[in-house]
C-alpha cells in the first residue's frame, strides 16, 4: 500500500492533518513529520525517517506546507531509497484525496499524487 | 593541489575557520535576519558549523570528497529550516566533484558550479531576488572564467571570486525579496542586506584565507583590479589616478 507522509512547520499542525486524513484512509501508513527539534521549522532528517516508517515497498507520498518544508522534503528524497515523490498540492485537502486514493486496490504513487493534485482546484465557496 | 592529507587537513581548516567566523558574526547576521526574516540565521550557521568543524576534526582517514560531504550532510542535520537544505545539502551534492581526483582547481571549478545550481534549483531563486544566490552567481561565474579561461592561479581566481560576492552582497540591499521569508515584506524588504548572501561572503572569505595556507602561490593582486567601463570617455585622456576608485571598503 502507498504510504504517505505529512510534513508541516508545527509538529502539531502534521499530527491533526494525520488525524483527519486517517479518518478517509483506512490502513493506508500515514506519518507526521512536524517542527524541527521540538521548534517551529521543518527537518529533512526527520522527513526521511517519517518515509522509512510509512513505506511497506510499495513507495510514498510527501504532502508539505510552505518553503523549507518543500525543500528539505525534497532533499530527504535525495538521501532516501524508498520510492517517494512531492504532491503538489494543499497539504490538508491533498492528503484527505491522497488518503482515499491510496486505500484503492489500484492505487500507484503516481495514482496517489495524482489524486492529491486534484486538490489544487478545490473552492470553499461556489 | 596537493596530497590527501594535506587536502584533509584543509578541509578541517575552512571547516574550523568558517565555524569561527560565524561565531564571531552570530549577532551581526541574526540582526540582518530579524529585519527581514526570523532572527535565527546567525545562530544556526553558526552551530552547524561549529558541529560540522567537529565532525570532521575526528575524520582521519575519509577522501577529502567523503570530509566535504560531511560537512555537508552535518549542516543539514544541524542548521534546519531552508539554510540546512541551502548550504548542507548543496555542499553534499556538490562534494561529488571532489570523489574521482580530490581537490584540484580544476575540481573546485566543478565544485563551485554544482554548488551554485544546486542552490538555485532547490530554492528556485533566479539572480535579483534578494538571496544568496546574488552573491554566489558572481562569485561562480568569475571564479570558473579566471581558472578556465584566464588561467589565473587559483588563490589569484580565488580572489576574484570574493571580491564578486562582496559587490553581490551589496547588490541585495536596495532591491525587493522574491523568495524566502523576506519576500513576505514584500517592499518593506526594501533597504536591508541580505543574511544568507552576507552569510555566503564569510564563508568564501575563508575560505581564501584559508586556502592561502595550503595553497602555493601569491594572489596577485593586478588580476583582481576590477574592470569597470570608463564612465565619460572624455575624463580618461587625464591620467591613470582614478584607479583606487575600488580600493576595499568596509562593507559594513
Amino acid at each position: 500500500m502507498i504510504g504517505l507522509v505529512i510534513v508541516s512547520h508545527s509538529a502539531t499542525a502534521a499530527e491533526g492533518i494525520c488525524e483527519v486524513a486517517a479518518e478517509m484512509g483506512g490502513d493506508a501508513p500515514i506519518e507526521p513529520a512536524g517542527g524541527d527539534d521540538g521548534e517551529i521549522g521543518t527537518s529533512a532528517d526527520a522527513i526521511g525517517e517519517a518515509i522509512e516508517a510509512a513505506d511497506d515497498g510499495d513507495g510514498v507520498v510527501v504532502l508539505v506546507d510552505l518553503g523549507s518544508a518543500v525543500m528539505n522534503a525534497d532533499l530527504a528524497l535525495e538521501m532516501t531509497d524508498v520510492d517517494a515523490e512531492i504532491a503538489d498540492a494543499p497539504i490538508l485537502e491533498g492528503a484527505v484525496n491522497a488518503a482515499v486514493e491510496a486505500t484503492s486496490g489500484k492505487a500507484t504513487l503516481d495514482s496517489v499524487v495524482e489524486r492529491a493534485e486534484e486538490a489544487r482546484d478545490y473552492r470553499k465557496l461556489s | 593541489m596537493a596530497d590527501d592529507d594535506t587536502q584533509r587537513e584543509a578541509v578541517r581548516a575552512v571547516a574550523e575557520n568558517v565555524a569561527d567566523r560565524l561565531e564571531d558574526e552570530k549577532e551581526y547576521l541574526t540582526d540582518l535576519d530579524s529585519a527581514i526574516g526570523d532572527a535565527d540565521h546567525g545562530a544556526n550557521m553558526s552551530r552547524g558549523f561549529r558541529a560540522a568543524a567537529d565532525t570532521v576534526a575526528d575524520a582521519d582517514d575519509a577522501e577529502p570528497a567523503d570530509l566535504v560531504k560531511q560537512v555537508g550532510t552535518t549542516l543539514i542535520s544541524e542548521v534546519g529550516g531552508a539554510s540546512g537544505p541551502l548550504y548542507g545539502g548543496s555542499i553534499m551534492s556538490a562534494s561529488q566533484a571532489f570523489a574521482d581526483e580530490g581537490i584540484t582547481a580544476e575540481t573546485s571549478v566543478d565544485f563551485a558550479e554544482a554548488y551554485l545550481d544546486k542552490v538555485k534549483d532547490r530554492g528556485d531563486a533566479r539572480i535579483g531576488a534578494k538571496t544568496m544566490v546574488d552573491a554566489l552567481t558572481p562569485a561562480v561565474h568569475t571564479y570558473k572564467k579566471s581558472i578556465e579561461q584566464d588561467d589565473l592561479p587559483p588563490l589569484t581566481a580565488l580572489a576574484k571570486a570574493v571580491d564578486a560576492a562582496e559587490r553581490g552582497v551589496e547588490f541585495t540591499m536596495p532591491i525587493r525579496a522574491e523568495k524566502g521569508r523576506a519576500s513576505y515584506l514584500g517592499w518593506r524588504s526594501v533597504g536591508h542586506q541580505d543574511p544568507g548572501a552576507t552569510s555566503t561572503l564569510y564563508i568564501m572569505e575563508e575560505l581564501l584565507a584559508t586556502a592561502q595556507e595550503y595553497v602555493e602561490g601569491e594572489i596577485e593582486r593586478d588580476a583582481t583590479a576590477v574592470e569597470e567601463p570608463d564612465e565619460d570617455p572624455t575624463d580618461v585622456a587625464e591620467d591613470g589616478a582614478d584607479s583606487d576608485a575600488d580600493d576595499e571598503g568596509d562593507a559594513r
